[in-house]
Formats: structure tokens, sequence, C-alpha cells
């Protein structure tokens, strides 16, 4: 790991403060970033660090403080506030969690876009294209630049948003949740570009969460909590524990899974298959059996069926062939079968399919029980009864919120994951399909989402979980199928199973096993 | 430098403000065609509010231009709610106003109190069938709805000019190509004396509470809501996405027929093809202007109809062609489509 004590300091933050009503958002926060290091800014959901880049990148106006930003001769100039424009012009360059690219266009012509002024006519994309392939060689970042953005994996569509902002001239870039979107081997390689960029006299700030990854690229670590900067230390020597606690701000205590003798087969999939759409694989005779009270984990590179598996099993995929079987009971496939049958479903993306943003935490509670007598009677809504049972889950599951008619897009992702969570648990479900349920949550919000998984399987629930963070896997499984290509190997004990052994079989060497 | 920053919420005085702010400003805006046409700016807004709620009488010719709007209005908030683009309202109204010319004007001889709903029925499930396609269309192989129900409208129009110099047509018409008119059983009564307002806009001001109630709190109402804002969260959830797009179809579409019967059961007796003055376009007006709120649309139709009969009134008497009326309605749209910015962001300048 390169450490940079005596680089000189290229982005210098004194002293931030912003307030959004009674909301603290940022308090004096000072902050420094050498050139040539990764700085890794480190928080709960809400600690401030979103605000703080977006004040960096002049889409707010602090309350208080300065910035100053190394000039091109090396001396620190204050930027002015408030002007995105200003911010790129001092060579700051964000990439953020959700991507802003025209999906239409082609990768070069994404690079292009923006950089000329409106009214210029000729568009000279020869020397847009020899600049790129030398930003591409030079950086090892490496997307076919013809490509339609609507082509490219969500990687690809990262590396050509850092792309962009190198491409503007960039010497200080901020990426947002980088990893959060990434399989794991993904993440590798990201990692190693960004080692490459840093050598190359780039400083990085790298806003994560996830603190194995903080610990093993950043070269410096400050943690925020509360809005305030609570430590600024070198990442050498930090280990897992000492930072989780500085984040939260109390000890965490990792869950624990006790062993439990499984019951009687729960839910069955006979020889499913899917057919394969645009390019990518299908499911080919997939059978699965979960087991009452226990977790079933799938460990999968995104991309080779797992989409289509929790398709299948939360009802929105009709299976070309197969059967599905509850209790030995054949269901026939739909979200609302499945939903009466007694399969909860934490979807993958929870802002697409997870919850309406514009209806209230009640209302979202409620859209899976529309049939239920809580909800309604002769079809008029029972509003007293909805916001009770709204209360109840906003306590249970400590929903941070001013209350049950908050609409849900005001709410935070581990907010808003709390809430599903709830209106899964609260119609006593016999299956729990779990997809990626922790992708994008801190700590506080994972812990409990263990916590909530291990106590339905401890109950005699069957839960499939699917996520691509394979210590969660392990820790959580009782036993572990790997999906390749649309193919789901037979299941191992978890004891019985090594990161390396599961690795080497997601890559598709069925011999591992 | 003009920055956009989200809002957390919006409250209701304000959302009401935002309204009557755009409204204004096409106001003001269609001060500059006024004067391009050499009338006097404030004598000719003068009028139009004379003309619009000057006297009973005026006042009353503004809420019987509002009826029709009411129900156009209706039906595009409801659709609109979901997601269902129904521009199809001037067709679905025609569709009603010849099912209720078919069944009121003496082929079915009956009591007043058979005979007047029979025909509003008949008329709501014209508009509803006619909606019926484009809905299944939409939802069954994904054609766009927008181009389907518009280009319907024509298809109507020819076709009720078809039954009007064919089946349909009055002989004793004088050879005009209207309907037979409405029997005195099957017509909707006169509210005032000596007016032209008719029960019809009762009737819509109970479509309107109905359609309140049925949005806001009933079962029906949340899975609109819900697949109108995210249809794939809704589906995921259990909600069957394809029937309720294709009940709100109808009901759109049953809507925007009643508006026809209305017409010609309370106001003209009988159906020609110059009936509505685009009613069922600017029913989509209202509905944007009422932010797609059903009790909203009352106001909002009543205001968008004094504009109407007000600049009827001003340019007989400035000399002035009442197409100014076209012309500050289609500015409405337009100032209510940008102020919605203004609801979604807080503006910062600097």
């Amino acid at each position: 790991m390169v450490t940079t004590p005596d680089a000189p300091v290229v982005l210098s933050l004194r002293g931030i403060g912003k307030c959004f009503g009674a909301l603290v958002a940022n308090e004096g926060i000072d902050l420094d970033l050498r050139r040539g290091e990764i700085l890794a800014l480190l928080g709960e959901n809400g600690a401030g660090k979103t605000t703080l880049m977006n004040i960096l990148f002049g889409h707010y106006v602090a309350d208080e403080g300065t910035i100053r930003v190394a000039g091109a001769n090396g001396e620190l100039v204050a930027l002015a506030a408030g002007s995105p424009h200003a911010s790129l012009a001092a060579g700051i360059g964000m990439v953020h969690q959700h991507f802003a690219l025209a999906e239409s266009l082609t990768v070069l012509e994404n690079v292009v876009l923006g950089t000329k002024p409106l009214g210029s006519i000729k568009l000279d994309l020869a020397g847009a294209r020899a600049k790129l392939s030398a930003l591409m060689h030079d950086s090892g970042l490496d997307v076919d630049p013809d490509r339609r953005v609507s082509r490219l994996t969500v990687g690809e569509k990262q590396r050509l948003e850092i792309l962009k902002v190198l491409y503007r001239g960039a010497r200080i870039l901020a990426l947002d949740e980088p990893t959060a979107v990434l399989t794991p081997q993904e993440v590798d390689g990201l990692f190693v570009v960004l080692r490459r960029l840093v050598g190359n006299g780039l400083s990085i700030i790298f806003i994560s969460h996830k603190l194995k990854e903080v610990i093993a690229i950043a070269d410096r670590v400050a943690v925020l909590r509360g809005g305030r900067k609570v430590a600024d230390r070198t990442a050498e020597g930090a280990d897992r524990a000492m930072l989780a606690e500085l984040m939260v701000g109390r000890e965490v205590t990792p869950t624990k899974r006790l062993p439990r003798a499984p019951g009687l087969p729960r839910l069955v999939l006979n020889g499913i298959d899917v057919p394969g759409a645009h390019g990518r694989s299908g499911l080919s005779r997939v059978s699965l059996e979960v087991l009452s009270g226990e977790i079933l984990g799938i460990a999968g590179v995104s991309g080779n069926g797992q989409t289509l598996l929790a398709g299948v099993i939360g009802g929105t995929i009709v299976p070309g062939n197969g059967e599905l079987m509850l209790d030995g009971e054949v269901l026939t496939p739909s979200p609302r079968a499945m939903v009466r049958a007694g399969i909860g479903r934490i979807p993958e993306d929870r802002h697409h399919e997870g919850v309406v943003g514009s209806l209230s935490i009640a209302e979202n509670l409620a859209l899976e029980s529309l049939d239920q007598d809580a909800v309604q009677r002769f079809g008029f809504l029972r509003f007293e009864a909805m916001r009770q049972r709204a209360l109840s889950a906003i306590r249970d599951y400590d929903v941070r919120c001013p209350g049950p008619d908050t609409l849900i897009r005001l709410l935070s992702g581990g907010n808003i994951q709390k809430v599903i969570l709830a209106r899964v648990f609260e119609r006593a479900p016999r299956v729990v399909l779990a997809n990626q349920p922790t992708r994008g949550l801190d700590i506080g919000a994972t812990t409990d989402v263990h916590r909530r998984l291990l106590a339905a399987r401890d109950r005699g629930v069957a839960v499939v979980l699917m996520s691509e963070d394979l210590d969660e896997l392990l820790a959580l499984s009782d036993r572990v199928s790997v999906m390749v290509a649309g193919r789901l190997s037979a299941p191992m004990a978890v004891e019985a199973v090594t990161l390396e052994r599961l690795g080497l079989m997601m890559a598709g060497q069925a011999d591992a096993a | 430098m003009i920055r956009f920053e989200p809002r957390a919420g919006v409250p209701l005085a304000m959302r009401v403000g935002t309204s009557l702010g755009a409204v204004a400003a096409a106001l003001l805006i269609s001060a500059i065609p006024l004067a391009a046409v050499g009338a006097p700016i404030l004598k000719a807004f003068g009028l139009m509010v004379q003309g619009a709620a000057g006297s009973l009488f005026a006042f009353t010719e503004t809420l019987t231009r509002a009826t029709p709007l009411i129900f156009t209005g209706l039906a595009a908030a409801v659709a609109f709610r979901a997601r269902l683009y129904n521009i199809g309202a001037e067709g679905q109204l025609y569709a009603g106003a010849l099912a209720a010319v078919a069944v009121g004007s003496g082929t079915i001889s009956a009591t007043p109190f058979v005979l007047v709903p029979l025909i509003l029925i008949v008329a709501a499930m014209a508009g509803a069938l006619l909606m019926l396609g484009p809905t299944l269309l939409r939802v069954k192989l994904g054609v766009d709805e927008v181009v389907t129900t518009l280009l319907l409208n024509f298809v109507v129009l020819l076709f009720v000019q078809m039954m009007l110099e064919g089946p349909l047509k009055d002989s004793m018409g004088g050879g005009w190509p209207q309907s037979a008119p409405i029997v005195a059983e099957g017509s909707l009564p006169v509210l005032v004396t000596r007016t032209r307002l008719h029960a019809g806009f009762l009737l819509a001001l109970v479509a309107s509470v109905v359609m309140y109630v049925l949005i806001a709190r009933t079962r029906l109402g949340l899975a609109i809501r819900a697949v109108g804002e995210n249809q794939a969260a809704a589906r995921f959830a259990g909600i069957q996405v394809t029937r309720v797009m294709v009940l709100v179809g109808l009901l759109s579409g049953a809507l925007a027929g009643l508006a026809g019967a209305s017409e010609v059961a309370g106001l003209k007796g009988y159906l020609t093809a110059d009936m509505s003055r685009g009613f069922g376009y600017a029913g989509i007006v209202v509905a944007m202007v009422a932010s797609l709120a059903p009790l909203a649309v009352i106001p909002s139709a009543i205001f968008i109809a004094g504009i109407f009969v007000g600049a009827d009134t001003m340019g007989r008497t400035l000399g002035v062609s009442n197409y100014i009326a076209d012309l500050i309605v289609s500015l409405a749209l337009l100032c209510v489509l940008v102020s919605g910015l203004f609801l979604r962001f807080r503006i910062r300048f600097g």
C-alpha cells in the first residue's frame, strides 16, 4: 500500500456545515486530501457523506466553511460555492451511485457529451477517440467505445463513468458507493484500476460503508457520524471492529447462526426451464428443495440466472417448463398467487420493485394485503387500521421516519428495506425469498436484516438467500448452491464450503465441487 | 445560475396557489395576442369576467359549459392517475351522445325514472366500450394508447356523421344532418328557470365525489395509484395490473360517454356532429390544472368554462375572434405544466 504523508494537499475542507431545516447534515468538518492518495469516507446512511460530496461538487451551498483546491501550480485556491461548473473546472469529478448515462448513445458519444458547447457544429470524434483510447491504456479501464450504453454491464457502465470524469481532466475523483452494484470479481478489478489511477497522480475520495473494502483499498480513513467527523487516521492497522464501532457509535456484535435440525421440504422447484433473452443466460432444468427451518444460500456471479430464479420464486416470471411446489401443493405462478400461498419476497431492487415511492408507509405496507379485512372492508380502505399496522411496524422494525403517512420516497434505502421486511413478515410467510437483502445497507440495518432472517429460519420458515456478499452468504446459510450459466449445483452443507472453493465454482469450474 | 433542489413535501395551500398562479400567468401572457389585435386589454379582461360571472344568467351559462368539462376532466384524471393516457374523450363523448339519442329519441317509451337512467347507462357503456380496445391493445401488446385513442376520435366523428346522414337522421329535421330529439321523458330537467343549467351539472358533481372516494378511499383506488406510480412494484406486490388498467380504461371511457349523454339529454336535445367544442381535449387541461385530483376538477372545469364563455362575450363585444379562448386555455395548460416544476423543486438563484 502506498502511503503518501508528504505529498502535497490537493483539496482542503475547513469547518464545513450544512443544515436542512432542523436536521444537521454536516457540522464543522475538516478534511484534507493529498495527491495520490485514496481517502475513504466512511459512515452509515445519513451520516452526512453524500451531503458533503454534494457541497464539494457544487450541488449544495454550505452554510459555513471553506473549500480550497490546488490549482495548476499546486497552490490552494478557494472554490466558488454552489457551482458544479466551478468544481468541474477545478478538476473535481464525481461518479454517483446511480449512473447518469445516455442509454441510447455509444460509449464514445457519452464521453464527449457535454464537453463541447451546445452550439459547436463539428464533433471531433476522431480526436476524442484517440484521447479516450490513450486514457483507457493509462488507466486500465477498458470499454468498447462503439458499444451502445444500453448493452453495457453495470461494471462497464461504472468504468465508463470514471472514464468520463478522467476525460474532463479530473485530478480529484469522488466515488459514491462504487462497489454497491458490483460483483466481487468486478470489485477486485475496480481496485486494481483505482491503484493504478492514484499511481498516476490522481487523488480519490472513496465513499463507502463496507469496512472490508475500505481497509483493502484506502490509504486513509475519515469516519463521519451524525454529520461530524469522528475519526481521521491511516488505514494501516485499522481493523473492522474498531471502524464499525466508530461508525455506529457503539459496539457491534455480528449475528450468530445456531445449529438447528431442519424440517421437511417446504419449497420445491422441479426442472424449471426459462428461456434466456437479450444474450443473457436462461434457466435450464433448475431443481431445488428448501427445508423448513433452513437458509439455502445461492451464490453466483451476477447475470448467471439468479434474477430469473428469483422471478420464478416470486411469481413475476412464468417458467416454460417445470413446477413449483409449496408444502406439497403445486402453485400456479403469479405474484398474487405467491403472496397468497405464503411466499414472502424481498426484491433485489427495492426502489424499482419493492415500494411505490409516492405512496405512504402505511399504504406500501398494505399493498400485498389489499384483499384482507385488516386493510379494507367492502372495498373501502380502513385508514385507521392501516395506520395502526404501520405504527407497530415502525416501532418493531425501528423505521426512522416522521410517521406512518410519510411518503416512502423520503426514506433512506435502509429504512425502505425495513418497511419491506415488515410487509413480508407481518403475513407470517412459510417461505422467504431474500434477494440481495442487504445491498447498499449500513452495518446497523444489515445486522437487523440478518437477525430477522435467522429468526424466521428458527421459526421454521424456509429461506432462500441470494447474495453477492459471499461473507454474508456463508455466515447465514445452512446449505449453499452455486448458480452458473443458468444451472444450479447440488447444495452443499456450509461447513464443507470455503470461500476459495465457492469462488472456483462460481467461475464455472464444476470439478472444484 | 439557477439551481433546482428537490422538495420533500408540498402543502395543499401551495398546490392550490401554484395552480392559480399558473392560470394568472396564462392570462397575463394572453394579453400579448389581445394587444396584437388592438383590443383594449383591461376592458377585454373586464368583459370576460362579466361574460363568465357578471350576472346569474352568465354564471349559469358558465356552469352549463363546465358540465361536460367536469366529466371529460374526470375521464382524463382517472386514466392519467394510472398512467393510461386516454386522449380519446372527444370520441367517447360522441359515442355516448350517439348511444343516448339511439335509445332516447323515441325508440323506447318509458317513464323518466326508467328512461333517464337507461340513457345514462347506455351512454356510459358506449364510451367504455370505445376505450376497451385501446386499453386492451396497450396492456396486452404494448400499443401506445395515446395514438390509438387520438385516432379513434376521428373515426368516431366520421361514424357519427355517417349515422346522422343515415339511419339516425331526423326526418323532421329539414334535411340537416341531425338526430331526432330526445323525448321529454328522457331529458334532464332544467335546474334554474329561464336558464340552460340542467341536472347534468348535478350528475357531474356527484361523479366527482364518487371518483374522489374511489381514488382516495378504496382498495381499487390504492391499486390504481400504485399502478400509476410504479407498475413494477404494484405487480410485484400481487396487484393484478392488467385488470386494474382495464377497469380504469372502462371507467374513463364511461365518464366521457356521460359527458355526451348530459349534453344531448340536458342541453342540446338532439345530436349534431359539431356538438362538442373540443370538450374531450379541454378535459385534459381541466385534469392537469386540477393536478388529477377529482374534487379539484370541479373548480378547474368551472374556471376553464368561464374562460370559454367569457371569451365568447368579449369576442362579440369587441369583435375579437373567440379563438382567443382556446389560446388562453392552451396557455393555461402550458403554464400548469411549467408550474409542476416549481412544485417538485425549490428554485435557487445564485
